[in-house]
C-alpha cells in the first residue's frame, strides 16, 4: 500500500477548501466549480486505486483482510494512552472511501448546474470540500479521538451548509437545531470515549477491537448500576452515533436540515454524514459484540428497529418531498442499525454486519439519486410541495426514469440494488429475532408505499397548470443522475460478503429464496397500494385519512416529538433551570463584579485630590516620607 | 584632611546646607528661587562626596571626580530648567509656582 497516496485523499479536498475559501470573491464561479470538481475527481481516482490495491494486490493475509495502519503520535499521555493521527485501511474504511468519493463527485458535478447563478457559488464549493475532507478523515481514523475530531468537523460543515441560505430565517434555525442536537448527542460520545480511554488505557481501534486481546477478554474492569463500565461507554458512544444518524429520539434535526440546498441533502443528509453513526458502531463492532455479551448491541438493534418504523410511518404523511426523503433516510438508517444489532461475529454469522454495510453502500447510491432527482424536480417547478407537482414525466424524462430506478431500488424490487442488501438484512434479522423481523418486513412494505406515493405524485397524478412549462435540467445535472441510476441498478450484484465481514475473513453469500419471495411480495404489495391510491388523484386518499382520524393527524404532526422537545426546553429547562441560573448570574456573579468596580471608582474619586498639580506638595510628601522612614530605620537599628 | 576640623563638623555643615535647600524647595513661591534651592541640595551632595573621600579613603580620587561630574550635571540641569522657566514666562508672563499647577487630575 502506498500511504502517501492514501493521505492525499483527504488532503486534496482540504487544499481545495483553503484555496476556494481564501479566494472566495476573487475568482469566478466557472473557475471555482472547476477546482472543486477536479479536486474531488482526483480523490475519487485515488480512492478507487486504494480499493484496487487493498482488495486486489494486498488481498487476504492468512485468510483475512489485514488492517493496515500508518500513523504518527500526536499527543502522548502514557505508553498506550495516546492520540495518533493517521490512516487505517480495512474493508469498511475502503468501502466508505468509495461511497464518499463517488457520491461527493456526483454531487459536485450536479451542483455546478444546480447552484448556477447563486451568489455564494464559491462559498458553497469550499464548504462542500471541507465536508468531504472531514468525512474522509472520519472514515480513515485510527483511533477514537481522531474519529471524534473529524466527527465534529463534519458536524460543523453540515451546520455551515444547512445554513447556506443564511438570509432565510428558517434555514438559520434549522442549522442551529442540527448543530445543537448533534452536539448534545456528541456530549455522550465524548463521555463514552473518556470512559473507555480511562478503563482500557487506549484509544486505538486495533487494541480495542482485538477479539483475543486483553480488553475484550476482560471486559468488566469495573461496574456501574449492574452494567460493565465499558457497556456504559459503548451506550454513550451509541448516543453520539444516534445523534448523527438521526435515530429516535435524536432525529428531530434531520427533517429540518432539508432547508439546505438539495445537493447538500443528497451528500450529507442522505449518503455520507448520517451514516457516520452506523459506521461508528461498525468500527467498534467487536467491542459491541463481546463486551457484556452484546448488551449494548441489543439497544442498537431495538433503537434501530423502532426508528425505522417510526420514520416510515411519518414519511407516509408528509407533503414536502424532501421531508419524505429525510424520514425515509432515517428509516433506512434504522434498518442499518437493526442489522448491526442482530449480527454475529464469526464467519457467515456476521451476515447482519455485512448486510448493514451493504445497505449503507446501496442506500448511499439510491438515496443520493432520489435527492438529486428531487432537486431536479424542485429546480423545475420551484416548490417542495407535492401538491405543486404532477405529470412531470412528460417534461423531465431523464429525471423520471432515474427516480423510478431509485424508487424501485429503495422499495426492494429485484434486480435493483436495494433488494439485495435489504434481503440480506431481513434474513439476518429473521435468524435472530422474529419480532424484529416483523417490524422489518412491515417497514419494507411502508417503504414501497411512501416512495411510490411521492413518485406517482410527482410524475403522474393530475396535471397542474404550471406558470412556466417545466423543462428537463441541464446536462451537468442529468449526468450524475444517469451515473447514479446505473449504479443503483447494478451495485447489488457486487459479492459484498466475500469482502466485508466482522472477522474480515469473508464468507460465501447466498440469496435465501423463500425470504426473498416474502420480501418482494410485501414490496410489490406496497407498490400496488401506492398505485391504487396515488396513480390518479382519487377520493380514496382523503377518505382513508378521515377514517384514520387521530392516527393520521399524529403521524402528520410527526408524533409531536418537536413539540415535546420545545415543551421540555422552554418550560422546564428555560423557565425552571435556566431562569434560576440567569438570576444567579445577573445578581450574584455580576453583582460581585460590579461591587468591586464601583467601590474602586468611589474610592478613587475620594482620593484624587491628592494629585494637586503643585510640585511642592509632592516634594513635601516625598521628604516627609523619607524622614519618617529614616526615623523608623534608626529606631529599629538602635533598639 | 584639614587640621583641627573633624569629619562630623563638615558633615553637619553639608546637612544644614541640604535641609536649607529642601526648605527652600518646598516653601519658595518663585520658580527661580526653587531652582536655586535645588542647586543647594546638589552642592550639599557634592561637598559630601569630597569630604567622605578625603577623610575616609584618602588614597583614592573617585569622590573628587564624582563631585566634578555633579558640577557638570548641575550646570546642564540649570540650563534646562532656566530654558523651561523662560518659555513658561513667555506663555503665561509669570514665574510663580502657584501658576503652574495645571498638571493634575
Amino acid at each position: 500500500m502506498n500511504y502517501s497516496l492514501i493521505i492525499l485523499i483527504p488532503l486534496i479536498p482540504l487544499a481545495v477548501f483553503l484555496v476556494l475559501g481564501l479566494l472566495n470573491r476573487k475568482i469566478g464561479p466557472a473557475v471555482s466549480g472547476l477546482i472543486g470538481v477536479s479536486g474531488i475527481l482526483l480523490s475519487t481516482v485515488l480512492s478507487f486505486y486504494t480499493a484496487y490495491q487493498y482488495f486486489g494486490v494486498v488481498g487476504k493475509v492468512s485468510g483475512a483482510y489485514p488492517t493496515l495502519v500508518e500513523s504518527v503520535v500526536w499527543m502522548n499521555f502514557t505508553d498506550t494512552l495516546r492520540i495518533d493521527m493517521g490512516v487505517l485501511i480495512d474493508p469498511i474504511s475502503v468501502m466508505m472511501l468509495i461511497v464518499v468519493s463517488t457520491v461527493s463527485l456526483m454531487v459536485h458535478i450536479y451542483s455546478r448546474g444546480y447552484m448556477k447563478g447563486d451568489e455564494g457559488y464559491t462559498r458553497f464549493f469550499s464548504f462542500l470540500s471541507l465536508f468531504t475532507f472531514s468525512m474522509f478523515g472520519l472514515v480513515l481514523a485510527t483511533n477514537l479521538f481522531q474519529i471524534y475530531i473529524f466527527w465534529e468537523l463534519v458536524g460543523v460543515s453540515s451546520y455551515l451548509l444547512i445554513g447556506y441560505y443564511y438570509t432565510k430565517e428558517s434555514a438559520v434555525a434549522a442549522a442551529k437545531k442540527a448543530f445543537i442536537v448533534t452536539r448534545f448527542a456528541d456530549l455522550g460520545f465524548l463521555i463514552g470515549i473518556l470512559l473507555i480511554g480511562y478503563y482500557t488505557g487506549t484509544y486505538d481501534f486495533g487494541a480495542l477491537n482485538d477479539p483475543g486481546g486483553a480488553i475484550l477478554s476482560n471486559w468488566a474492569p469495573a461496574s456501574f448500576m449492574g452494567l460493565s463500565v465499558l457497556t456504559w461507554g459503548l451506550i454513550l458512544i451509541f448516543i453520539g452515533g444516534a445523534g448523527k444518524s438521526a435515530m429516535f429520539p435524536l432525529h428531530i434535526w434531520l427533517p429540518d436540515a432539508m432547508e439546505g440546498p438539495t445537493p447538500v441533502s443528497a451528500l450529507i443528509h442522505a449518503a455520507t454524514m448520517v451514516v457516520a453513526g452506523v459506521f461508528l458502531v461498525a468500527r467498534l463492532f467487536p467491542m459491541y459484540f463481546f463486551v457484556e455479551d452484546g448488551f449494548a448491541l441489543q439497544i442498537v438493534a431495538f433503537v434501530g428497529a423502532f426508528s425505522a418504523l417510526f420514520a416510515a410511518v411519518i414519511a407516509l404523511t408528509q407533503t414536502d418531498i424532501k421531508r419524505v426523503l429525510a424520514y425515509s433516510t432515517m428509516s433506512q438508517l434504522g434498518y442499518m442499525m437493526l442489522a448491526l444489532g442482530v449480527s454475529g461475529y464469526e464467519g457467515s454469522e456476521g451476515l447482519g454486519y455485512m448486510s448493514s454495510m451493504f445497505h449503507l453502500f446501496t442506500h448511499a447510491m439510491f438515496k443520493a439519486l432520489l435527492f438529486l432527482c428531487a432537486g431536479s424536480v424542485i429546480h423545475a417547478v420551484h416548490s417542495n410541495e407535492l401538491k405543486d407537482m404532477g405529470q412531470l414525466r412528460k417534461y423531465m424524462p431523464v429525471t423520471h426514469i432515474s427516480f423510478l430506478i431509485a424508487a424501485l431500488a429503495i422499495a426492494g424490487i429485484p434486480p435493483f440494488a436495494g433488494f439485495w442488501s435489504k434481503d440480506e438484512i431481513l434474513v439476518a434479522v429473521f435468524e435472530h429475532n422474529t419480532f424484529l423481523y416483523g417490524i422489518g418486513i412491515l417497514v419494507a412494505g411502508l417503504t414501497a408505499i411512501y416512495i411510490f406515493r411521492i413518485y406517482f405524485g410527482i410524475f403522474w397524478g393530475k396535471n397542474k397548470a404550471y406558470e412556466h412549462s417545466p423543462h428537463e435540467s441541464p446536462s451537468s445535472m442529468t449526468f450524475p443522475l444517469v451515473v447514479l441510476a446505473v449504479l443503483s441498478a447494478t451495485v447489488g450484484f457486487i459479492p459484498f460478503s466475500s469482502f466485508i465481514s466482522p472477522d474480515r475473513t469473508g464468507f460465501e453469500g447466498h440469496i435465501d429464496i423463500p425470504m426473498a419471495i416474502v420480501a418482494v411480495a410485501v414490496a410489490l404489495l406496497g407498490l400496488g397500494v401506492a398505485w391504487i391510491l396515488y396513480k390518479k388523484e382519487s377520493e380514496m386518499v382523503s377518505r382513508l385519512t378521515d377514517r384514520l382520524g387521530v392516527l393520521y393527524t399524529w403521524a402528520h404532526q410527526k408524533f409531536y416529538v418537536d413539540e415535546l422537545y420545545l415543551f421540555v426546553t422552554k418550560n422546564i429547562l428555560f423557565k425552571g433551570i435556566a431562569a434560576g441560573a440567569a438570576w444567579f448570574d445577573r445578581n450574584i456573579v455580576d453583582g460581585t463584579m460590579n461591587l468591586i468596580g464601583n467601590s474602586t471608582v468611589v474610592l478613587s474619586r475620594k482620593i484624587k485630590g491628592m494629585q494637586s498639580g503643585r510640585v511642592q506638595d509632592y516634594a513635601m510628601a516625598f521628604v516627609s516620607g523619607t524622614v519618617l522612614l529614616a526615623i523608623l530605620f534608626i529606631y529599629l537599628w538602635t533598639s | 584632611m584639614i587640621e583641627g576640623i573633624s569629619i562630623y563638623e563638615l558633615l553637619t555643615v553639608t546637612s544644614i546646607l541640604f535641609f536649607i535647600g529642601i526648605y527652600g524647595f518646598i516653601t519658595r513661591k518663585n520658580l527661580i528661587s526653587v531652582l536655586i534651592s535645588v542647586e543647594l541640595i546638589l552642592n550639599a551632595g557634592a561637598v559630601n562626596f569630597v569630604v567622605i573621600n578625603k577623610y575616609l579613603y584618602p588614597d583614592v580620587l573617585q569622590g573628587m571626580i564624582f563631585s566634578i561630574f555633579i558640577i557638570a550635571v548641575a550646570a546642564a540641569e540649570t540650563a534646562l530648567a532656566i530654558s523651561i522657566i523662560i518659555n513658561l514666562y513667555r506663555k503665561i508672563s509669570s514665574v510663580e509656582v502657584r501658576d503652574v499647577e495645571t498638571m493634575k487630575y
